[in-house]
């Protein structure tokens, strides 16, 4: 199965080369190093996202309400900073994680403890967050203007080029590859999402589990919200709109089953970038942006309907013959 | 734990051929806290704004979730088979869009129509093709013809919106189908609808078969059920409703634009959960379904009469979600076992 | 035989669930170095008794003793500390994850963070032990289902535990893997581990355990040395009373013939499987698990598509794409996993028992509950189910009535030929005499029967004639009471033709 996750991130990352080679070949002004810095700063936001939802549906749930998070907790974070201005950055991005992470934990306790469906808990906390926004700030906007120095400038501090944004969301993909692969609590997500039953004879507790998948996803949609605020600059209760679906599908496309228990950082990772070089290659190709949103629909089901050829169900092997063709196709 | 009766198997057992009836098990029954629900929110706008009880309010209020309701239908019973259509609102927007085109044409109301069904029609159809076909959940396939659909309707307009609609297309939007007592057509399609759908579930072999797709797809499919057919065609019957939400939306409001009717497949499926039917299948009615309509349409208008804005309705109805939900989880106390 | 220093004892366990009380006051013993059979009907208390000693229940009443102190399990971890590890059931796995991953999940090296090397040497050592033939970095999903058995096997070894729990490991497994699970055990036997035995197969536990223990109605009903006892005392004291062990083989006379199959073939699972059922016949169809029994069974029954051959009902070919075809030409298929493949546990009794036979019921289009209702008390008291009322949904009610309901389901469809796959796997020895009575009865009635088993025995007992298959092809036929040699109706020579080649042990 690795071999073949490998193979198929193989795939899609020579997809996306091609990709880049062909428009580059069309308008050359996107194969340059400057144009490529700026499709990864501005995919920094769907890198985390994605990776964040793709802890929560490893566990065979579904966060349906990150974005409206981001747009709460990114509102909730400038309404401090008005406050409490001047304060240093990472005070905000603690801020963020924590307000986040709490809201995720809402969800999470709902789902874990109550066992509501995850989609009808999140499609219920996605109206309640985006409209707690109104009932915080009584339908007004924060602007650039309220913002202080060190609120909004942090997200455009650049190291090499690269945002401070891109940066985070290098270390959140760093910091999951090591969670999901290298500890207890990562492989149990795994475990929770692959077979509820073994798990729970394996004794990992799925609550737990839980909780820390929206915990986690909330986490990360928070800070987005807080630096996405920063970096564009306004607070309103309309930002990221529609967001969630971005992201979920940049899930599907790097290969995370809706089913649970299957995914990687690095497909995950290549699926939001395609996304992001679709999404960056349009205005250099002088396409509408009106297609991004048609291509990105007609992407997915093309990567839903490669996988699910490889997924089909197999006939058993019984016949000898068979087996001996298997056996020798293996080799 | 089994038990299994060792006595000979001549033996009879004394069975009854229903439960026997017991208020507190009527009263606890789904439909019948909705009941409470829709008698509370009408009673308490009643008492707080004197415009709800008025005939021609409620109507103008039934413009607010016909539509959606009539869609809320179709989605009952995909969700009853453990399936679920998010693309139902991009659906309307290319129906929207063809009717659009339709009408900067200078066609009559009939091709208009005809044009929004068949658009929906296909368009379902391809989703009910891709779901059966390829084997992938419809959350995520309908998250994918989402995407292509109304990206579709966006790469044709733009910015722009289509504004040329005949006056006679208009007046089905916009009219009354029946002065007293005042019933807008959308309206009245829904009952009429609403009625069709639960004799076909709940009283035709067929309806019966979706239950048992819903409990457990696999015996369904072992008990000579034609699964994947029953799916293609609730999907396509989506399409279609869709096509139909699309046709009255677009008369009703008089503009099409790519954003519209944006964010309407979570309100459905808000309808249709809150109307009692599991999101893992095998159980539900559509009066759960008509009575969560209401709930939802009633409350929407009163709290609106009151000047509550949009987005803070969605709030609330947000909140009705989550703790109609869990409320009878937390008194049963079924939390923790499993 | 010398009493050595208990490792682990249970005093005065007691569990009740809502409604039912599944354990009562049990105690009993395990002595390190011993096979101890846990013998009882579905239902008697064994699984719970598994879930009580794994962590997964907490005992309402009673105490476990282990290591000189009472051990409280609130967690399976709590239960692995003590050195208790369990074999299950169903294989409880992880599809899409490594081998050496599934042996350690929930107990990985290293602490919080995992140590890869120490997990996969660990992982390969253990396996070598009980000389698997596979990688620990293999995943799970590539293997056989004896290989994911062993897998579950070194899962419990690498607890080091000094119980080790195995409740019905030989259910999925063929004659060979069985012989090599017990070749394991008696090297656990000689580490001076002590395991407790769970199976229905009486063979299995003369075979292996040293002392029993019998449960029934969650009451120990007795206990004692394997050596002092019999199988039928054993019989008597799980159901209550003696069973006839013996099967009336019921003389029917055999009609016409109604089924032809000639030739079928697919793929990979099974090929020129030709054979004719007559009415009133009971044509057994045996082989080793995962011979490709049930694959044939259900491409007639149309839940698959054959690439060759063709299915003949009383001389007229069918042309069988999906089950309703095959239903609508009178064929019926229970299937083997019954849970799975036949229940509507959200649903009612009668809502199940009408499912595969509503047009039966409709009249001016629409379904007629007084129609269904009284199909409903005919098929549901014909089979004797047990239930307060017939809307009642069938997931509140016992396994054996949940089946009863299934097999009420095929019934309803009036058919002609009905193909039973394993009717009485994973039930008890009282409900498999009311099964096979009952099979006796439809051939009775004129209807013609498939009964797939893997049961020589109940085969041997009931079938008219026998049909053996061996990877995927038929190795032999069997007249009752005909033949001679390596054709002669015995077990010997089915057995051989079901493992392809000559007999190397006598049959249970």
């Amino acid at each position: 199965m690795s071999l073949l996750l490998r193979y198929r991130e193989g795939i899609l990352a020579l997809i996306i080369a091609l990709m880049v080679t062909g428009i580059s070949l069309y308008a050359p002004p996107f194969g340059t190093l400057s144009n490529g810095v700026g499709v990864l700063n501005d995919t920094a936001f769907l890198f985390m996202m994605a990776l964040a939802q793709m802890i929560v549906i490893l566990t065979r749930g579904i966060d349906l309400s990150v974005a409206a998070n981001l747009a709460l907790t990114g509102m909730l974070t400038g309404m401090f900073n008005m406050v409490f201005p001047d304060l240093p950055a990472l005070i905000y991005v603690a801020l963020a994680l924590a307000i986040g992470g709490g809201l995720g934990l809402i969800n999470g306790s709902l789902i874990a403890f109550l066992r509501i469906p995850p989609i009808v808990v999140t499609l219920g906390t996605l109206a309640i967050f985006r409209g707690t926004i109104v009932v915080v700030d009584g339908g007004s906007q924060v602007n650039t203007s309220d913002m202080s120095s060190t609120f909004a400038g942090f997200p455009k501090l650049e190291l090499f080029g690269l945002s401070s944004v891109f940066w985070i969301a290098a270390i959140v993909a760093v910091l999951a590859w090591f969670f999901l692969g290298q500890t207890r609590s990562g492989r149990g997500l795994y475990a929770v999402g692959g077979n509820p039953v073994a798990a729970r004879y394996c004794g990992i507790s799925l609550p737990y589990q839980q909780m820390l998948a929206y915990g986690i996803s909330g986490a990360v949609a928070g800070m987005s919200g807080y630096l996405w605020v920063a970096r564009y600059g306004v607070a309103y209760v309309e930002i990221a709109s529609g967001y969630e679906l971005t992201v979920i599908a940049a899930c599907v496309i790097g290969g995370v089953s809706i089913g649970g228990g299957v995914g990687t950082v690095a497909g995950t990772l290549l699926g939001a970038l395609f996304i992001g070089v679709i999404v960056n290659a349009l205005p250099v190709m002088q396409v509408s942006p009106f297609w991004q949103m048609a291509i990105s629909g007609a992407v997915i089901l093309a990567a839903v309907i490669i996988n699910a050829r490889a997924e089909g169900r197999a006939l058993k092997l019984i016949l000898p013959e068979a087996r001996r063709a298997a056996a020798q196709a293996k080799r | 734990m089994s038990d299994h009766p060792t006595t000979s198997p001549q033996s009879r057992y004394t069975v009854a051929d229903r439960a026997p009836r017991k208020l507190s098990a009527f009263l606890l029954r789904w439909e019948s806290i909705l009941v409470m629900m829709l008698a509370a929110v009408i009673i308490g706008n009643t008492l707080k704004s004197p415009y709800f009880l008025d005939p021609f309010n409620l109507a103008d209020a039934t413009y607010n979730f016909s539509e959606k309701a009539i869609m809320a239908l179709i989605m009952a019973l995909l969700i009853l088979v453990r399936e679920i259509d998010l693309s139902v609102a991009a659906i309307v927007a290319l129906s929207s869009l063809a009717i659009g085109y339709m009408g900067e044409a200078g066609y009559g109301p009939l091709p208009l129509i005809a044009t929004g069904l068949a658009v929906g029609l296909v368009c379902g159809a391809f989703n009910g093709f891709l779901v059966t076909r390829s084997g992938v959940p419809s959350i995520v396939i309908t998250i994918g013809t989402m995407s292509l659909y109304r990206g579709i309707a966006q790469v044709s307009l733009g910015d722009q919106a289509l504004t040329t609609y005949p006056q006679r297309y208009l007046d089905l939007g916009q009219s009354y189908l029946f002065d007293w007592p005042p019933t807008p057509l959308s309206f009245f399609l829904f009952l009429v609808l609403a009625i069709c759908f639960a004799v076909f579930l709940h009283k035709t072999s067929a309806g019966r078969q979706l239950f048992a797709i819903g409990a457990n797809p696999v015996a369904a499919r072992f008990s000579g059920i034609r699964v994947d057919r029953i799916r293609l065609i609730l999907f396509t019957v989506s399409g279609l409703l869709a096509g139909l939400g699309a046709v009255l939306l677009t008369a009703r409001i008089g503009v099409m634009r790519p954003n519209i009717a944006l964010g309407w497949e979570l309100d459905i499926i808000t309808m249709v959960i809150l109307g009692g039917v599991a999101i893992s299948g095998g159980v539900g009615t559509i009066g759960g379904v008509v009575l969560a309509v209401f709930v939802l349409g009633l409350a929407t208008f009163g709290l609106s009469l009151m000047n509550v804005p949009g987005i803070v309705i969605n709030v609330l109805l947000g909140l009705l979600l989550i703790i109609s939900i869990a409320a009878p989880i937390v008194i049963r106390g079924q939390s923790g076992r499993r | 035989m010398t009493t050595p220093q208990p490792v682990l004892s249970l005093s005065h366990v007691s569990k009740s669930f809502p409604g039912v009380r599944a354990l009562h006051d049990v105690s009993f013993t395990l002595y390190p170095g011993q096979v101890t059979a846990l013998i009882g009907e579905n239902g008697a208390g064994k699984s719970t008794i598994v879930k009580i000693l794994t962590g997964i229940y907490v005992p309402d009443e009673g105490e476990i003793v282990g290591a000189g102190k009472v051990q409280h399990f609130a967690s399976p971890r709590d239960s692995w500390a003590a050195g208790i590890a369990a074999i299950h059931q169903e294989t409880v796995m992880f599809d899409e994850l490594s081998v050496a991953e599934n042996i350690f999940m929930g107990h990985m090296p290293g602490g919080r963070f995992i140590d890869w090397r120490e997990t996969k040497s660990r992982a390969r050592e253990l396996l070598s032990r009980i000389e698997a033939d596979f990688d620990a970095d293999a995943p799970l999903k590539t293997l056989s289902v004896a290989q994911k058995h062993m897998v579950e096997i070194t899962r419990a070894l690498s607890h080091d535990a000094s119980v080790i729990i195995m409740d019905e490991p030989t259910a999925a497994l063929s004659r060979h893997e069985i012989d090599e699970l017990f070749r394991i055990v008696a090297q656990l036997k000689a580490e001076g581990r002590s395991i407790i035995f769970i199976s229905h197969k009486f063979d299995e536990i003369f075979r292996l355990s040293d002392r029993w223990v019998c449960l029934r109605d969650g009451e120990k009903v007795g206990e004692g040395l394997t050596s002092d006892v019999t199988e039928p005392e054993l019989v008597r004291l799980m159901v209550g009373r003696p069973i006839d062990q013996v099967f009336p083989k019921r003389d029917i006379p055999i009609g016409r013939t109604v089924l032809e199959v000639k030739g079928l073939t697919n793929a990979t699972e099974f090929a020129d499987i030709s054979f004719s059922l007559r009415k009133g016949e009971i044509l057994g169809l045996y082989g080793l698990v995962g011979a490709g029994r049930s694959e044939a069974m259900q491409c007639v029954f149309g839940m698959s598509q054959p690439t060759r051959g063709s299915v003949a009902m009383e001389g007229v070919a069918l042309s069988i794409r999906e089950p309703i075809d095959a239903i609508h030409a009178g064929i019926s298929y229970v299937p083997e996993d019954r849970q799975d493949q036949g229940a509507f546990l959200p649903l009612g009794i009668r809502e199940n028992i009408t499912m595969a036979s509503l047009a039966g019921h409709v009249r001016n289009f629409l379904l007629s509950p007084l129609s269904e209702r009284m199909a409903t008390r005919a098929l549901g008291g014909r089979l004797s189910v047990k239930a307060a009322h017939w809307e009642q949904a069938l997931g509140e009610l016992s396994g054996g009535n949940q089946q009863k309901v299934v097999i009420a389901k095929w019934l309803a469809t009036k058919p002609k030929i009905i193909i039973l796959d394993e009717p009485t796997k994973g039930i008890d020895v009282g409900s498999k005499a009311a099964v096979h009575d009952f099979i006796g009865e439809l051939a009775e009635e004129g209807l013609a029967v498939i009964l797939v088993s893997s049961e020589l025995p109940e085969i041997m007992g009931l079938s008219d004639r026998v049909i053996v298959m061996h990877e995927g092809r038929i190795a032999a036929q069997f007249e009752r009471g005909k033949g001679t040699g390596a054709a002669a109706w015995s077990a010997e020579a089915i057995v051989a033709a079901a493992t392809g080649g000559p007999m190397q042990e006598h049959a249970a």
